[in-house]
């Protein structure tokens, strides 16, 4: 299944200025390749129609993590090893670290970005309900100029998102979070390593009393896209914990996802499973 | 259906060697090591990043070389299985996979010996779940892992009593 | 040598290279001017070839270009049946059947060649299920779709269902598994006019090639020469594949000239290359109610896809382990391998065992419950004792002790305590813990008179230096062959291991000792190392150059005197049946095997009702194999086993789409990694069998019979429902849950 590959150009501009002025000039005819670990998979088994590709693996610009006091902006090509690293990201952001550490093998996590798990755009990707639930804003880059859009509503359909073909993501920015919020976060692969979800939680909650006041969560592998799901915070926020949220929450879960059956698993398996980790969650917000 | 691409000149450090191959930019570097540069002990099991018999380190971390585009490579250091051992004098994890049956049918062994090794550098006194953590990637279908747990353990003492 | 070598774990005689890259296997070795091939499979399932159609961008001229009209000789794969072709002509019988082959030396242009010929075919109806191929809906192999039926029979179970306390029914089911060795398929052919056919390739069975060969190309043995390469793994799914993909690189290095390579990719090798068979079997048994087994009725069919292959072989292994390591008076197993439009089935490790033990392990349970016995106190009644007679009728002549095998590993897993704090904790837990076991045996070597005719022969030649070195056919594709050979022949001959040399099998200078299957390496060709060993040192002493007690220095020196008083000293061993085993084929009656591996494994498991993904916590493998040769290496073999066998149980599962395997990456294809294996606690009771070397017996397919049964029997400790079928997926575990749910919220 090998495709040929003398017929395969790659690009590896030293700035983004450059790599921009390229994307530009050959407006979707040239595929970004970061790190390879979802893109090389594909390419070698034949499913990219692209000829050209450009390396940003190496792009300055792309990298780093900074803090301030509100935020924390994690550039494009931050690895699942960076992320596992930096010792804020444990302390505040544990969904992150732990989808990063449930990323595939470590030679997946040395290579595998963030800003490419999200532009793969997989539904079955991992971080993105991570970053789903820590409201992450994303930073896209064109020659034409620098812009700031929510990850919320980035992905509007099966691999579709609201990413011009000239544009990068530069960075991902994510609002500190404080103690209040209670996390949790669980894959479900077929297997316990190195492995493809089936089902993927992230959520995270302020408790107040017994009430909620604050919740986010989000799924992987229900839907075309990784969904926030929202109507079914909704039917918890402001709610008190207790069996009559817990019925109407998963109730909710259940319109507002759209699981299928494929080779890895089945839509009944799927929406039985994201409902029983919604309540797994709930259980340890009481 | 002839080639339209050129072949780049590409310089890197492999094994402590520094090499400059022409190669096209998009070949895996898994093949440049093999065809190019006759460095055979690094082994395909999969070409999907599956499976990590074609794990080496490329700057110091732990990567499948089928996912690695030649020209990503450019300008870095690499070292394969056949840069782990000086001379005779084998690494103790090599050394531990052989007295303690780690190497069964051996095709795997390459790659999980790299990833032993780079376990090790990050986390000299790894418990049984950063063993397990940090070999996921290299699937073994021969020992059930158990004597490569063995061997990491036994190297990992050896490491200690060396230093 | 006072030091024993037999029982020591010495280091693996191929061990240096392994772990610094210098191993060279099939795909590490190039030719001068080699071109690479690749093949063309069929689409569809089942058909009639109308037109090969080759597209026009393509520059053909370049390359070499191989149908079934090319073929020198015989246009089939010689093992059992003839049924099979190289390369279909005129008819395909399952999808990704080879029809053309192509060489080229330019890889991706051959890549972008093989996808631009298209196999135009009249599609013929195919059958995908056991069933449909049982009913005859269609007809899509010889009169009546069974490719072979066994019945075996002992008493007359007909007379007991009438005056049975109680009788227990039971389907099992247990899907197809791909052998997933980390190196994919792979051979090197060199066909030049006035040298023989040269063949290296990732191998078990050099001379199985070889005989393929001669019929392809008919040419007499001398003019075919195979050589195995270091093998990055086997476990069955290299015992007859090579032949084909050896027919068809030697098809293309003959029609072009040149070397050519073929090495399967992942997706290839999968999609292609052969499985475990899927199978389906029912249990009919008659116990009293003090839970004696009265009567047994077992209907074992495996699906063997759509040529004969292995399948009769694999079907005898599976119907002869069917009843396991019971005592009952009357049995009746009839067995069938039956045809459907898949590519062939073929072998795994086990050979059809793990199916029927899976099946009669779990049956064994229900029959305990239904009777009102534990398992284990069920089992203790029971089993077989020396001087019984198994279900082929063989009277049991070793010394076995199966209920202290099972109270020693209920005891090391300490099983009681377990069941009792599991059953006392579950209801109140969302993480159920279960614990369960399998009882089992597993024959070494070649069924009945199978090792008769093999007939096989080892040489040992010993060399001016004292250096002895051994030459069989068999292969070292990981399980150890090297070392334990070298190790049974270095303890015979009282030198040290690293005299010995094993010469890499190569059909033009070793002996044909057989193929490496069936767990017959250590007993069977083991012993005749041994044999040969203590002729060639026999030889010394009568030649008047070695004393009877020696050191090394002396041998070396005996060696090279006797060989230059008398020429090269070499000593052959042939098979020899031991005394007293008889075995009849026409009734499937008599002493099955030489002798036996017999084994209890505990499964310790949770089951998740969150997401109903089962954790296997605890791994304990108990067996009485013989005079263990190598510790570590045995140990190993178990291990690796066990977690072939826990993949069967719970991920490995091929999903089929018209006969084709629609899963077939690894990513998609589920094996388990370093996080789903448990601790796999390994022990070993031995008791010397008199006809095995130093008394072993075989063990390499033994540790993937049990883990499956075992770990469905946890499951159903820890939740109370009854699965049949493996692979357990979630999914599966899920749907029974609601199943069991709805029932006792009816009751």
């Amino acid at each position: 299944m090998r495709p040929r590959v003398s017929a395969y150009q790659l690009h590896a501009p030293d700035t983004l200025q450059a790599a921009l002025a390229l994307l530009e000039q050959e407006r979707g005819t040239l595929q970004p390749l970061a790190g390879g670990t979802d893109l090389m998979v594909l390419w070698e088994s034949g499913k990219l129609t692209h000829k050209k590709f450009l390396s940003i693996w190496k792009l300055p610009e792309l990298k780093g993590i900074a803090v301030t006091p509100e935020h924390i902006t994690l550039g494009a090509l931050t690895t699942y090893t960076d992320v596992l690293e930096h010792p804020l990201l444990k302390s505040e952001f544990p969904l992150l670290c732990q989808a990063a550490r449930e990323t595939g093998g470590v030679a997946t996590q040395n290579r595998g970005t963030l800003g490419g798990n999200i532009v793969n755009a997989s539904p079955a990707a991992d971080s993105p309900p991570a970053l789903l639930v820590y409201d992450a804003k994303l930073e896209l880059v064109s020659a034409r100029g620098t812009r700031w859009v929510a990850y919320h509503g980035f992905h509007t359909g099966y691999k579709e998102m609201g990413l011009s073909k000239d544009e990068l993501i530069r960075s991902i920015r994510l609002p500190r979070t404080d103690d209040r919020w209670r996390q949790g976060y669980r894959k479900v692969g077929t297997r316990k390593a190195q492995a493809i979800s089936k089902v993927c939680f992230a959520g995270r909650a302020i408790v107040d009393g017994r009430r909620i006041q604050d919740i986010r969560i989000a799924f992987g592998s229900v839907a075309p896209i990784v969904l926030r799901c929202v109507e079914t915070e909704n039917a918890l926020r402001s709610e008190p914990l207790g069996s009559s949220a817990m019925v109407a929450a998963k109730r909710t879960l259940a319109r507002e996802i759209t699981p299928i059956d494929d080779i890895r698993s089945t839509a009944a398996y799927r929406l039985k499973v994201a409902q029983n980790l919604l309540e797994e969650f709930l259980l340890t917000l009481q | 259906m002839r080639d339209t691409v050129r072949k780049v000149e590409i310089s890197f450090c492999v094994n402590g060697e520094t090499k400059t191959v022409r190669a096209y930019p998009m070949a895996r570097l898994l093949d440049v090591l093999r065809e190019e540069l006759g460095l055979t002990g690094t082994k395909e099991g999969c070409g999907e990043g599956e499976c990590g018999a074609c794990s080496v380190l490329l700057d110091h971390k732990l990567v499948n070389s089928c996912l690695v585009p030649v020209l990503q490579a450019q300008e870095s250091e690499i070292k394969t299985i056949e840069g782990i051992a000086k001379g005779e004098q084998l690494h103790a994890v090599q050394e531990a996979f052989i007295s303690c049956g780690g190497a069964q049918c051996g095709i795997c062994t390459p790659g999980m010996v790299l990833a032993a090794i780079s376990l090790l550098e990050r986390i000299p006194q790894p418990n049984q779940a950063d063993i397990r953590h940090g070999l996921a990637g290299n699937l073994c279908r021969c020992t059930g892992y158990t004597k490569i747990f063995e061997a990491v353990v036994q190297a990992c003492r050896t490491i200690g009593l060396q230093a | 040598m006072s030091e024993k070598l037999i029982g020591r774990s010495v280091a693996r005689k191929e061990a240096r290279d392994k772990v610094t890259g210098k191993a060279r296997y099939v795909d590490d070795m190039r030719f001068p001017g080699m071109w690479y091939g690749t093949t063309v499979r069929s689409v569809d399932a089942r058909g009639t070839i109308t037109n090969i159609i080759f597209d026009d961008a393509i520059p053909w001229n370049e390359f070499t270009i191989v149908t079934a009209k090319d073929i020198p000789g015989k246009n089939c794969v010689a093992l059992i049946a003839h049924d099979q072709p190289f390369l279909a002509d005129k008819i395909v019988n399952h999808p990704e059947e080879p029809v053309v082959l192509l060489a080229h030396p330019d890889k991706g242009l051959l890549e972008e060649a093989r996808r631009s010929v298209r196999i135009a075919v009249a599609p013929m109806n195919p059958i995908f299920t056991m069933d449909d191929s049982l009913r005859g809906t269609e007809i899509v192999w010889g009169r009546d779709n069974v490719f072979k039926s066994y019945v075996l029979e002992k008493g007359d179970p007909s007379s007991v269902w009438a005056v049975a306390d109680f009788i227990v029914e039971g389907t099992y089911e247990t899907g197809a598994q791909e052998q997933l060795y980390i190196e994919p398929n792979g051979v090197i052919a060199i066909a030049r006019p006035d040298e023989p056919v040269t063949v290296w390739g990732s191998m078990q069975c050099p001379y199985y090639v070889q005989k393929a060969l001669m019929a392809l190309f008919e040419l007499p043995s001398e003019r075919i020469r195979v050589i195995q390469a270091e093998t990055g793994g086997g476990f069955g799914g290299k015992e007859e594949y090579p032949s084909i993909l050896a027919g068809h690189a030697a098809l293309l290095a003959w029609k072009s000239g040149q070397p050519v390579k073929m090495i399967y990719d992942r997706a290839e090798d999968m999609a292609a290359t052969t499985k475990r068979h899927p199978s389906r079997t029912k249990h009919r048994t008659a116990v009293t109610k003090d839970g004696k087994l009265q009567a047994m009725e077992i209907d074992f069919v495996i699906d063997g896809g759509a040529y004969t292959t292995l399948s009769p072989v694999v079907l005898s292994r599976g119907t002869i382990h069917a009843a396991g390591p019971y005592f009952c008076p009357h049995v009746r197993v009839r067995s069938r391998a039956v045809a459907t439009n898949a590519p062939p089935h073929g072998a795994f490790r086990g050979f059809g065992a793990p199916q029927s033990i899976f099946a009669l392990e779990r049956h064994m349970n229900k029959v305990a419950r239904a009777v009102g016995l534990t398992p284990e106190e069920f089992r203790r009644r029971n089993f077989i004792q020396p001087d019984q007679t198994t279900a082929t009728g063989q009277v049991i002549r070793e010394n076995v002790r199966l209920p202290q095998l099972l109270e020693r590993a209920l005891h090391l897993s300490d099983y009681h305590a377990k069941t009792e704090s599991y059953s006392r904790e579950n209801s109140r837990n969302r993480l159920r813990k279960g614990i369960g076991f399998a009882a089992f045996m597993h024959g070494a070597g070649f069924t009945g008179s199978g090792e008769q005719y093999l007939a096989s022969v080892v040489e040992l030649e010993a060399m001016p230096d004292g250096v002895v070195r051994i030459l069989t056919a068999n292969t070292e594709i990981g399980q150890g062959t090297n070392t334990i050979l070298s190790q049974i022949a270095a303890e015979a001959l009282g030198v040290s291991y690293e005299q010995i040399e094993i010469v890499r099998p190569d059909t033009s200078l070793v002996p044909n000792s057989g193929p490496t299957v069936a767990s017959r390496t250590c007993m069977v060709v083991g012993k005749l190392i041994e044999s040969a060993a203590l002729e060639l040192k026999k030889t010394l002493i009568a030649g008047g150059h070695l004393q009877e007690v020696y050191t090394p220095a002396e041998f070396a020196e005996a060696c090279r005197k006797h060989i230059e008083s008398f020429g090269p000293l070499k000593s052959q061993s042939q098979y020899q049946a031991p005394p007293g085993i008889h075995w009849d084929d026409a009734k499937y009656h008599g002493d099955a095997y030489g002798a036996y591996a017999w084994a209890v494994y505990v499964a310790d498991l949770t089951v998740d009702l969150v997401t109903f993904e089962v954790q296997v916590k605890d791994f304990l493998a108990l067996q009485e194999v013989g005079k263990v040769v190598h510790p570590v290496l045995a140990a190993g073999q178990i291990e690796g086993g066990v977690a072939q066998g826990i993949g069967y149980a719970l991920y490995e599962n091929v999903v089929w789409k018209n006969g084709r395997m629609s899963n077939g990456q690894m990513t998609n294809y589920i094996m388990p990694t370093t996080a789903d294996v448990p601790s796999i606690r390994v022990f070993f009771e031995e008791q010397p069998y008199a006809y095995g070397p130093s008394g072993a017996k075989g063990i390499g397919e033994l540790p993937m019979d049990g883990p499956a049964p075992a770990i469905v029997n946890a499951i159903e400790n820890a939740t109370g429902v009854s699965i049949d079928r493996i692979p357990v997926l979630p999914e599966t575990l899920m749907e029974a849950l609601a199943s069991l749910e709805t029932v006792s919220s009816r009751a």
